[in-house]
């Protein structure tokens, strides 16, 4: 069961949370505009990182507020939470370009 | 009691004896017991038959590891299958038997098998009971092989479970998990320390300091232990929790506990205590101070009753003053065993011989010989062992080959040593092979778990024996019944991987999870296949380290609390009023209110035509409400209904439908606009909570600049519905202070006002076809309003509704029922929502509807379906043009039968269908294939003139 560091309440257990996939996805706009290949991928297509993985998940038992989660898929590891509309953690950042070739995120 | 029960010494209290029956057999123990030691002490030395082969098995050992002596314990619902016997304590009155033998472990019938056995080794099932199906001999194979059984009947304990937080977890209160649990208490940590057993004191109830080494025996050892605890009781962030197993470490520092509260107190245990309580600890580190698990060794005989690990025979000796055996063999590769000798000369035992597979033992081992009396025979091996059932004497092979035999009722053996670093294993840490020292120890991998004492390894010299070569049956695995012909069975047909041993021959299955076997297997397959044990490696331990009954995990959450339900603030007025209640949606809803001797479908169709003929009143209260607030709100809306929000005007409602991203219904509901920047979103009962969950969804993370708030307001209002045509008469007999004229206050609008002097929000919206008033009110005014209305209705034959007829009704109207009559692909044109495309904005699932997928012609559309054959069209039911073609056209979705119409009323999805009105179609059903008309959904009032009136 992970402890995972709400960025409003402090760490709590994974019980009171929901995981909302990838995070950092961006909604392809205008509508009118977007090719099918592009709205299928934004639809379907995640990233299956070994390794740090940003997403986002709600704190639906507490305070319903969703942030984001950077995890470590191997072993669990929650390297950071940030709230909604921050950047991704500079030091994260270098990690992600210095990992194996991945989709857009 | 028997000569076995030395006079003094142990941990027993010989002032409390015990009286317990085991196999129908009426012994005598004293508190402080296991069943284990008081069987031992009482001279019984089979205690149960092994698992496949049914052989006569004695104790193995002394703890949790104990792979024979499994036992069913308790009568009737308290019954208790597959308990080691070594971890039940003796209590006045315990009944128990041994499993998997009938009538008994001495007698079993199934022993008969026994000179089958050379003929079904490992894989014996899998490979001869194909033909001609498998299912033919499972039943017999089944009760056969197994073990207990479960009681049959609920389990009547009470078991709890509770939360704890500790800076550190410490496993194990023997010497190194005393001082751990010491030092970080002395540094002001709070600290959970669990032991297993019933006493602190791990090792030092039982051994002496040949083999704890520092710590002194005896006496000493009692102050020792004492003061510790004394000193961990003084702290206030101290807890010690006896009786308690760490099960299972998971991520974070999560680990879980089982205390066994009042089990040990068997039928008599005080009524308020829990059977058991599952702790769920969240630790900062955990320090494992859980000692080693001592190996058997593998040679021919080795599972004869009267043959145990050495360290087994010491604790029974040392904590329960029982002396397992009078003339003593041991057995060992390494010098830990040696003590064995020294303790059990000092009882009074007699030592026969030490057998060491070595050549040169250890000089202080040589001299705690001698002191014993015991020959020591170097370079030698046990062949073979005798006696039936019990061990009698053994065979010894010496370093010249020469063979002797030696008189003995208790050969005491060691293989060495693993340390008991499964919680290690479980956390992600990873063990290393140790060759000199013949063991895995906790290496890296988990950086928040440190391994104390012997769980970090044992230091003793020894040499690898991993089998003795000699004919006749050497068990590996003795719970499994794995022996190494097995092992060699499975490394000849490729099975070399130690995960595929394990599947093949069991070894290291089942309650046991290869305690005492693991590592002799893998370090056999690996002589096998030219690899060191460290090569083959080990299977990775996993939750739970013991056995647990499932009614810890589960707790309080059985019955009504497995999975609670709501209730509406009307359940009483239901209940008193005859209702049926069905769950829906998480709620207890009336289903109908049938009247004495009225079937459920009888009551449903008079509901259903009241509401027709006069005025129904239905408890709508869990329909899905929504506040959605703020200067965007309407902008909102409109990204999240495919239909437009922002042109409905205040005081007027709207339909609307909602879909996924994916272009699929979700939910549908009517929004009224309570303000220019307030909304009120009805959702379907079901999606109340999902919904909101949505909406909270996308505007934080996707729309975050729209100032929205978002409120779910579902449970405070009840909703009572009117509907009827008397359903304007009633409401006016109520009282309302604003006019119900239709022209006042016409359909797809509300009013505020007060109904019946009580505060309400009244929508004129209609699910059933008829005129309908949706009355919310404060729960708390929902049962005096209720009454006012079933007053006021009388004289028009009002009559409660409940959910069946409510469906019945939306069915003939050919009202949609999002999951009913939509599934995972609906989209809005295939249930004639097809304009929602010719808005030219966006909204949630907008840019899928133009996928090629979405706009093929041949997709499945709701259509109505009459009957030609008056038969029922059950739901689910597949359409086809013609009997004969293949495949499917669609599929019903609602269905029922119309007390109005006096026929079979139907929805379903029909490729294409709303081309095919009128069209003939084949519905699959039984063998005869019914018959039935493709109409527009809804068969009732088509034009909507009843519920405008």
């Amino acid at each position: 069961m992970l402890l995972i560091p709400c960025p409003w309440c402090g760490p709590r257990d994974e019980i009171e949370f929901h995981c909302g996939g990838q995070s950092h996805l961006a909604r392809p706009e205008p509508w009118h505009a977007v090719d099918d290949a592009t709205w299928g991928d934004y639809l379907f297509t995640r990233d299956n990182p070994k390794g740090l993985h940003l997403e986002r998940w709600s704190h639906a038992a507490g305070c319903r507020r969703w942030f984001n989660v950077a995890r470590d898929t191997v072993s669990h590891h929650i390297l950071a939470t940030y709230r909604m509309g921050e950047p991704v953690p500079e030091a994260l950042q270098r990690e992600l370009a210095a990992a194996a070739p991945r989709g857009a995120s | 009691m028997s000569a076995l029960r030395l006079p003094s010494g142990g941990e027993v209290d010989r002032a409390r004896p015990l009286r317990f029956r085991f196999d129908g057999r009426d012994l005598r123990g004293f508190a402080g017991d296991t069943l284990a030691s008081a069987l031992l002490a009482n001279g019984v030395r089979v205690m149960g038959r092994s698992f496949k082969y049914h052989r006569p098995r004695g104790l193995l050992a002394a703890g949790v590891e104990e792979p024979n002596a499994l036992v069913q314990v308790g009568e009737g619902a308290l019954s208790t299958p597959n308990l080691r016997a070594t971890e039940v304590e003796l209590y006045d009155g315990l009944v128990a038997r041994a499993v998997n033998c009938w009538p008994s472990a001495r007698l079993d019938v199934g022993a008969l098998l026994r000179p089958l056995e050379r003929f079904i080794p490992a894989g014996f099932y899998y490979k001869s009971l194909m033909w001609p199906d498998w299912h033919w001999f499972e039943g017999a194979i089944r009760r056969a092989a197994g073990l207990g059984r479960v009681a049959g009947v609920p389990d009547p304990s009470r078991y709890e479970s509770r939360y704890a937080h500790c800076d550190v977890l410490v496993v194990g209160a023997g010497p190194a998990g005393l001082e751990a649990a010491v030092e970080a208490a002395a540094r002001g940590e709070r600290v959970l320390l669990c032991e297993q057993e019933p006493r602190i004191g791990g090792c030092l109830l039982w051994e002496r300091r040949e083999v704890t080494g520092p710590v002194l025996d005896g006496e000493a050892a009692r102050d020792w232990i004492a003061a510790r605890l004394a000193q961990l009781q003084a702290c206030p962030d101290v807890q010690v929790a006896t009786r308690t197993t760490a099960l299972g470490h998971f991520d974070h520092g999560a680990l879980t506990l089982v205390e066994r509260v009042a089990e040990h107190l068997g039928p008599q245990a005080p009524a308020q205590l829990p059977r058991q309580r599952l702790w769920q600890v969240r630790a900062g580190r955990v320090v494992l101070a859980t000692g080693a698990l001592e190996r058997p060794l593998v040679f021919p005989g080795n599972d004869r009753p009267g043959v145990m690990l050495a360290t087994g025979v010491r604790r029974y000796l040392g904590e329960f003053a029982v002396r397992a055996g009078e003339r003593v063999v041991i057995f060992t590769n390494n010098d830990a065993a040696y003590a064995t000798a020294a303790v059990l000369r000092a009882s009074g035992g007699a030592v026969v011989a030490i057998v060491d597979t070595r050549t040169t033992p250890g000089d202080a081992s040589l001299a705690l010989a001698a002191a014993a009396d015991a020959r020591v025979l170097r370079g030698a091996a046990i062949v073979a062992t005798h006696g039936d059932p019990a061990l009698r004497a053994v065979t010894v092979r010496d370093a010249t080959g020469r063979r002797e035999r030696l008189e003995a009722d208790l050969l005491a053996m060691s293989g060495g040593f693993s340390p008991t670093a499964h919680l290690f294993s479980q956390a992600g840490g990873t063990l290393q092979w140790d060759a000199a020292s013949l063991q895995f120890r906790p290496a890296g991998g988990a950086a928040s778990v440190t391994a104390v004492g012997d769980a970090a390894g044992v230091e003793t010299p020894i040499e690898p024996c991993w089998r003795v070569e000699a004919p006749g049956k050497a068990f590996v695995d003795f719970q499994n019944d794995v022996t190494v012909d097995d092992v060699e069975l499975a490394a000849r047909e490729g099975f070399v991987s130690i995960e595929h041993l394990k599947r093949y021959t069991t070894l290291g299955m089942a309650p046991d999870q290869g305690k005492t076997a693991n590592v002799n297997g893998l370090a056999l397959l690996g002589s096998m296949t030219g690899r060191e044990p460290g090569q083959v490696g080990a299977t990775r331990h996993r939750f739970p380290y013991t056995p647990v009954a499932l009614g810890a995990i589960a707790g309080r959450r059985r019955g009504e609390l497995f999975h609670p339900v709501r209730r509406l603030p009307l359940h009483d007025w239901h209940a008193a009023h005859g209702a049926a209640f069905d769950e829906y949606g998480g709620w207890m809803r009336p289903a109908q209110y049938p009247r004495p001797g009225e079937s459920r479908v009888a009551a449903e169709q008079r509901e259903a035509l009241a509401v027709r003929d006069g005025v129904g009143l239905f408890d709508a209260s869990p329909l899905g409400k929504i506040e959605v607030v703020g200067p965007d709100a309407a902008a909102f809306l409109d990204r999240i209904y495919a239909n437009a929000m922002s042109t409905v005007q205040v005081g007027r409602l709207r339909y609307g439908l909602m879909l996924s991203e994916l272009g699929v219904v979700i939910d549908d509901g009517v929004a009224a606009r309570l303000a220019d920047d307030r909304f009120l979103v009805g959702t379907t009962s079901g999606g109340a909570a999902r919904i909101a969950a949505m909406l909270e969804e996308w505007l934080q993370c996707e729309w975050t600049g729209l100032r929205v708030l978002v409120a779910p307001v579902t449970t405070r209002t009840a909703v009572l519905t009117l509907t009827g045509p008397a359903a304007r008469r009633v409401l006016e007999t109520v009282g309302t202070d604003f006019p119900l004229a239709a022209d006042a206050f016409p359909h797809m609008t509300f009013r505020e006002g007060a109904v019946g002097g009580v505060p309400a929000r009244v929508f004129r919206v209609s699910f059933t076809g008829e005129l309908s008033y949706e009355i919310n009110v404060p729960n708390s005014a929902a049962a005096g309003l209720w009454q006012q209305l079933m007053d006021a209705g009388a004289a028009h034959g009002i009559t409660p509704v409940g959910i069946e007829a409510w469906m019945l009704l939306r069915t003939e109207k050919g009202y949609l029922h999002v999951g009913a009559d939509t599934d995972g692909t609906t989209a809005p044109d295939d249930i004639g929502w097809g304009h929602v495309l010719r808005r030219d904005v966006d909204f949630v699932g907008r840019r899928s509807l133009t996928r090629p997928e979405n706009r093929r012609a041949d997709r499945h559309q709701l259509v109505g379906l009459e009957p030609l054959d008056g038969a029922a069209l059950p739901v689910g039911s597949h359409l086809r043009s013609t009997a004969a073609q293949r495949g499917s056209e669609g599929y019903v979705t609602s269905s029922g039968f119309s007390p109005t119409l006096q026929r079979w009323v139907a929805l379903a999805m029909l490729r294409a269908g709303r081309a095919r009105h009128g069209e003939t179609v084949t519905v699959l059903h039984g063998a005869q294939p019914l018959r039935a008309r493709v109409t527009a959904p809804g068969s009732y009032d088509p034009q909507g003139e009843r519920l405008r009136g």
